[in-house]
Order: C-alpha cells, then structure tokens, then sequence
C-alpha cells in the first residue's frame, strides 16, 4: 500500500467514521436514557436529508443546515411526546414496535412528498471544490466540512452534557431518573428534550450526508444497519463508545476496501498453494476488498461473542 | 345435448366475433415496461418508461402497425429479480402479451427463463420479452430462448468495438477493470481481459474490481485505489448512478484517468462529469444523436422529447422496439406473440440509426456501433448537449455491424409454426 493511498483511505474512513457517529450519538443517547432501542433514528437521517433539501430550495443551504436539524428535533419531540410517552407503560417490546412501525410510515411519507427517485440535492458552491492536495489525490472541501460539523457538534454535545445545569440533570437522569424527579426536575420533558436533541442530531448528519452523498429513500435503511453495528460494538449507551466505534467501523470499510489480500494469497507467503482444484476455492480467493461491506457486520458478531456490553459499556445487554 | 350444442353455438359465436373486433376495430396492444422506478436506478427507469410512451404516442399517431395502438403499462421491479417475476405475473394476469426491460442482466436472465417456461406450459398464451438494454452475452448464447429478442449490441459486441477503438491508441498502458458484481459486470471483466489480450497485449491490468450493484454511495475509496495502481485508463460498464457516484469521485479526488465506458450517457452521468470529463470519458453504443444528419428521426424525437419532459431521450433502443413489433404486426396480420415472434425472426427495418438486423439464430439485433467522446457543443460534431451541460457527444469511430458481430452457440428450440 502506498503512503498515498494509506493517507487517503485513513482519511476517507475518519471522514465517514465521522458522519457515523453524528448518527450513532443520537441513537446511544436516546437508549441510554429512555431505554429505548430506536428503529427509527435512520429514518430520523432520512427526513433531515430531505428537509435539508427542501429547505434549501427555499431558502438556501446555509439556513436549512440549521432549519432541517430543529424541523427534525420538533419532529422527534412530537413523536415522543404524544406517541412513544403513551406506549411507554406497556415496556419495552411496545416501545420498539412503534419505532419500528413508525419507521415503515416515514419512508412511505417522503416517498409519497418527494417521490421514490433520488432527489437533486446538490452541494452549496462554497462545499464544492477542493480543500488540499495529498501527494496528487485532491481532498474534497465536502468531506472536510462532515469532519469540522462532526468535531463541533462533538464539542457542543460534550459541553452541554458536562457543563450545562441541563445536562447534569440529563446525566442524572441517565441512571437515577426516580430521584431527579424527587427533586423537582420534571424527568418526562428531559425525556422529550433528548428524544427531540437526539433526532435533531440524526437530522444534523442527514443533511449533511444528504448533500454530500445521495438523498434517496432507501438512505435510511443503509444507514439504520450500520449504526446499530456502531452502538453495539461501541457499547449501548456509551457516547465514548460510539465514537470509538464509529471511527473504527469507518477504517475498517475503507481500509477493508483497499486491501486485495485473500486466505489464498495469505497461505501462499508460507508455502501452502491453493489452486481453483482446492476444496472450497471460492472462499480461498475471496479478497478482503470483496468482503469489506460485511466486515462491519463481522465485528458486531464477534463483538456479541467476546464482549457482550460493547468496547466501552457498562451493563450486559 | 342441448346443453353441448349450446356451448359449442356459444364459442363459435365468440369466436366469430373475437375475429370479427380484430379486423374491423382498433385494437389496443399493451406492453409491459418491468424496470425500477424506485431506489437508485429510479431515474434510469423514468426516463426510458417516458421514452417508450413517447414513441408509443408517435407510433400511434403515425400508425406504423395498422390500426393497432400501442399502450405503455409500467410495473417497478426495483431492479430486483424476484420483483420482476411478481410484476410479470402480474402483467400476465391483466392479459399483457408483450414485455420489455432492460436495466440488469440479472433481472433479463430470470426474466427470460419464466417466460421460456411460462410460453412452454401456457400454449395459446404466450407472451414474449422484447430486451432492450440488459446485454449480458448468455441471453443470445447458451441460455437464448425464442421468445426473448434482444435490441442493444450485448456486452461482448460493445467490448470488440471498444477494443479495437483502444487498441489505435498507443497511449494506454494501464487499465483499471471495476464493474458491478453480478451478471453483466462479470461479463465485462472477462470480455475486456480476453480482447485486450489478443488486440494489445503490451496493455498491463492493473486493477480488476468488483462492487455491489446500486448499493454504493460513495466510490471515494475505489478512486483512491485506482489512483494507487497508476491507472491511465479505467473501463467500466457501471450505469446510472454507478457510474455518475463514481466519475463524481473520481472528479473530487482529481484522478486523471481516462474512462471508456458502456454507458456514460446514462441519466445523472453527464451532470457528475461536466467539464472534468471533457476528452476523458467515452461511450461505446448503437447511437449517437450528434452524428445523425440534420433533421434526421432521431433529432425529431429527441426535440419531442425535450419539449415534452425536459430530459434527454437516449435509449434509442425503445424505437427499434416499437417499430419493429410494429412491422411484425403488419407482416404477420397478427398480434399472437408466437406468430409475431416468427414474424421478428431475421427481420430487417430501419430504426434510428440505419438499417438492422433481428439475428434469425439468436434473436440478436445486428447494428452499427458508436465510440464517442465528451466534447464541447460546436454546432457542427457536437450539436446537442446532454443534461443541459453544453457538453455532448462527438462521434471518433462508427463500427459496421459485421466488425462487432459475435458467433452465437445458440441451439435455438422453436416451438411448431402456427398456419
């Protein structure tokens, strides 16, 4: 691998490690407080993706990168507070059939809006263009601006949570949410604070994503698989985790990608020669690069397996 | 006895005037268009659905098939196989009798196969699966049915076309192979390998990839590659947005190499490539508008087109569909499927861009070939733009239909020819 391709992989794969957990932090959020695995959070990416666009259309990018999120977030507040809070009662299994359905009902909503074709949504000119020069592989100012959006959404989050009287009673909230209530906070609307926060994040990263990549219906379904790989392997509820794991899962695509090692050509450099007669040749010569979309789900696997509670996750299951 | 006498009375009488409606009325032909209208590849599928509307409205206006109307019916296959099935199913339950798609091979080899079987067990109600686009070289060869045509060059014709057009240009050293991993894609790879081979083997292949069809959305990491295997040429028969994703990559990763492709003309592609294409990018394919004469058919629906969608028409494909169901129609006095088909069989008209040939052994439709570059509009090689980019196509090299024909190893089953 040349020192070009490495620099560019590496950067690719924090750029969309990134994006990853501009969505994933929403989703760790919500579960670490409400205790609700939201199916719906990607779809969450999808509305912001298309609220960005229309928006846009009205009143330019740069305004809907603010609007879209806050639709999104008012959006994520009313489900929670007249859907998710009435269902809440029955336990868990309820809450996460509603997500689930309401998922279905928000992609059959933007395919009614805006059609099932992708939408143009194109890149503001101020994004298009690049932004330096490695060697001969021009970076494009798109993918500096995920990474700079998701840095400071990271700074802003962390010192809300940290630094805030709002976010020490979310944080208390977080594991005690009787005794915060005993004090007078009133729990239910903290709540319906993260719910909305949290998918005003998803929508955040949807316009982005949007933008930078394609705004189309089954954007939602390709990202909803990745991030529950994210806050698995990071660990359910753990925002440092999701980090973590978003970059890791982010490298391992783009690196997986350019790797064109196979077991065959592996097994070859110690003497073992695996020839189209061998007994299951087909998985001998699959490459690393042929197997990279899986590999996010391999990890999750493997992770289930050796450490059920994620890399950095403080309870079991 | 009565009651038979009257069943027998009751079909003669029906009989009669089925017959009867057929030779005094105008009758309706319905055709199934099974192709995505959801998902990535939607585009793709608007734009051609538009496009056999527009040529059924021209055919119906200028009555090619004699007092038949042509009647477009789209079902959204979502580009997946099992999808299409349903929707042909479908298409069967509402009486359709012909069908067309041509967005994936994979799709077209399903596709074929039902009918094939379909048309076996179902006698008298036959239907027959006019391909237009899905050009994987098995249809015409080893898995070739009598009732599937196909109306673009396959995969292997495109490939002798575009290599013996690579093999004048001393230039190329290294070329980078990436194609979608399944049916067409495969057959891509290994045709390219097989001819550069033989036409210029000093030609280094430096990269041979495949990636997942219509999934990707972001082709960053494979330009990255392409650029690390010191790439000068890169040829692909990506389409729709697997080919826009990834010259828009390509573009904002500033790769300098240059891309033959099956088809750069495809919806969403001129955009993603703009003037960073221009002299960088080229097609191979059965027609070019820019190297028609003036006023030429092609022009006349491509303006009609323009004005009625505000889109490109560019599968030209769909009016030697239309027309030539059209004149098997007429020659045939018929719009049974099973005498149409035979009717088809080594049929020749002129469609847009000359005079074709539907292939009696393997139903295979012999026309010229173009290789085009991206060029700027000139007024003179380059008339039309495409995508309202002010960039189109300008012809380098017009192949004669016998340069790019193939041997078949079609051992065509024909059913008995109806009187």
């Amino acid at each position: 691998m040349t020192p070009e391709l490495a620099l560019i992989s590496a950067l690719n794969g924090i750029s969309y490690g990134l994006l990853l957990f501009m969505l994933a932090s929403g989703l760790t959020l919500i579960f670490s407080m409400m205790g609700v695995l939201n199916f719906a959070h990607a779809s969450f990416y999808m509305l912001g993706a298309y609220l960005g666009y229309q928006i846009s259309k009205w009143v330019g990018f740069w305004p809907a990168l603010v609007l879209a999120p806050i639709a999104t977030g008012l959006f994520g507040a009313v489900v929670e507070r007249f859907g998710l809070r009435r269902v809440h009662k029955w336990g868990h299994v309820p809450e996460l059939l509603f997500t689930f359905g309401l998922s279905f009902i928000i992609v059959e909503l933007v395919q009614v809006i805006w059609g099932r074709p992708p939408v143009p949504n194109e890149l503001p000119p101020g994004l298009q263009g690049s932004l330096f020069t490695i060697y001969t592989t021009t970076f494009p100012i798109s993918r500096g601006f995920i990474m700079l959006v998701a840095v400071l959404m990271m700074a802003a989050l962390w010192l809300v949570l940290t630094r805030t009287r709002i976010g020490l009673v979310i944080q208390a909230a977080l594991t005690h949410p009787e005794q915060v209530e005993a004090l007078g906070h009133n729990v239910r609307r903290v709540f319906m604070l993260v719910f909305g926060g949290g998918s005003a994040l998803a929508g955040l990263a949807g316009v982005i994503g949007g933008v930078v990549f394609v705004t189309e219906p089954s954007m939602a379904a390709v990202a909803g698989a990745i991030i529950f790989v994210v806050i698995v392997v990071g660990g359910m509820g753990s925002l440092a985790g999701a980090f973590i794991a978003s970059l890791l899962i982010g490298i391992i695509q783009t690196f997986g990608l350019a790797l064109d090692y196979s077991i065959q050509s592996i097994v070859g450099n110690v003497g073992i020669h695996v020839t189209p007669d061998t007994f299951g040749y087909a998985v001998w010569k699959l490459t690393i690069a042929q197997v990279a979309p899986v590999l996010p789900f391999l990890l999750l696997v493997l992770i289930l397996i050796v450490r059920p509670r994620g890399l950095m996750g403080t309870r079991e299951g | 006895m009565l009651r038979l006498s009257m069943k027998v009375a009751l079909v003669a009488c029906a009989s009669l005037a089925a017959t009867g409606f057929a030779v005094a009325q105008t009758k309706t032909v319905k055709i199934a268009f099974i192709d995505p209208q959801s998902g990535l590849m939607a585009p793709v599928g608007t734009n051609i659905l538009r496009s056999y509307q527009l040529v059924a409205d021209i055919a119906n206006r200028e009555n090619w098939a004699k007092g038949i109307k042509f009647e477009v019916v789209p079902f959204d296959n979502k580009l997946s196989p099992q999808e299409s099935l349903n929707a042909l199913k479908a298409a069967i339950d509402q009486d359709i009798k012909f069908m067309v798609q041509g967005n994936g091979s994979s799709v077209a080899l399903a596709l074929s196969d039902a009918v094939t079987k379909h048309n076996e067990r179902n006698p008298g109600k036959e239907v027959l699966f006019m391909n237009y686009a899905a050009v994987d070289p098995d249809l015409t060869n080893s898995k070739c049915s009598f009732w599937h045509f196909r109306f673009d060059a396959n995969s292997d014709m495109k490939m002798e076309a575009l290599t013996s057009f690579m093999a004048e240009k001393k230039d190329i050293k290294k070329v980078y192979l990436l194609n979608q991993d399944y049916a067409f894609g495969h057959q891509v790879r290994r045709a390219a390998k097989e001819y550069l081979a033989r036409k210029r083997p000093d030609i280094q292949i430096v990269g041979d990839e495949l990636h997942p069809l219509a999934k990707i959305t972001d082709f960053s990491q494979y330009v990255a590659k392409i650029k690390a295997a010191g790439t000068d040429t890169v040829i692909t028969g990506n389409w729709g947005s697997d080919l826009a994703l990834l010259i828009k990559a390509a573009k904002d990763a500033g790769l300098s190499a240059n891309f033959y492709t099956y088809y750069a003309g495809t919806t969403g592609v001129p955009t993603a490539m703009g003037a960073s294409g221009i002299d960088r990018v080229r097609f191979v394919g059965y027609w070019n508008l820019n190297n028609d004469k003036i006023g030429s058919t092609g022009e006349k629906i491509y303006k009609e087109f323009k004005e009625k969608y505000k889109d490109d028409w560019y599968t030209m494909a769909t009016y030697s569909v239309i027309k030539s169901l059209s004149e098997a129609f007429n020659k045939s006095k018929s719009t049974e499927p099973i005498k149409v088909a035979f009717a088809l069989e080594g049929l020749k008209f002129a469609s847009v861009n000359g005079e074709v040939e539907m292939r009696n052994t393997d139903h295979q439709l012999q026309q010229v070939l173009h290789v085009a570059s991206w060029q700027k509009v000139d007024g003179k090689q380059v008339r039309f733009d495409q995508e309202n980019t002010g960039l189109g196509w300008r012809t380098e090299k017009v192949l004669d239909s016998f340069v790019a024909a193939q041997p078949t190893s079609c051992n065509m089953q024909r059913p008995a020819r109806p009187d």
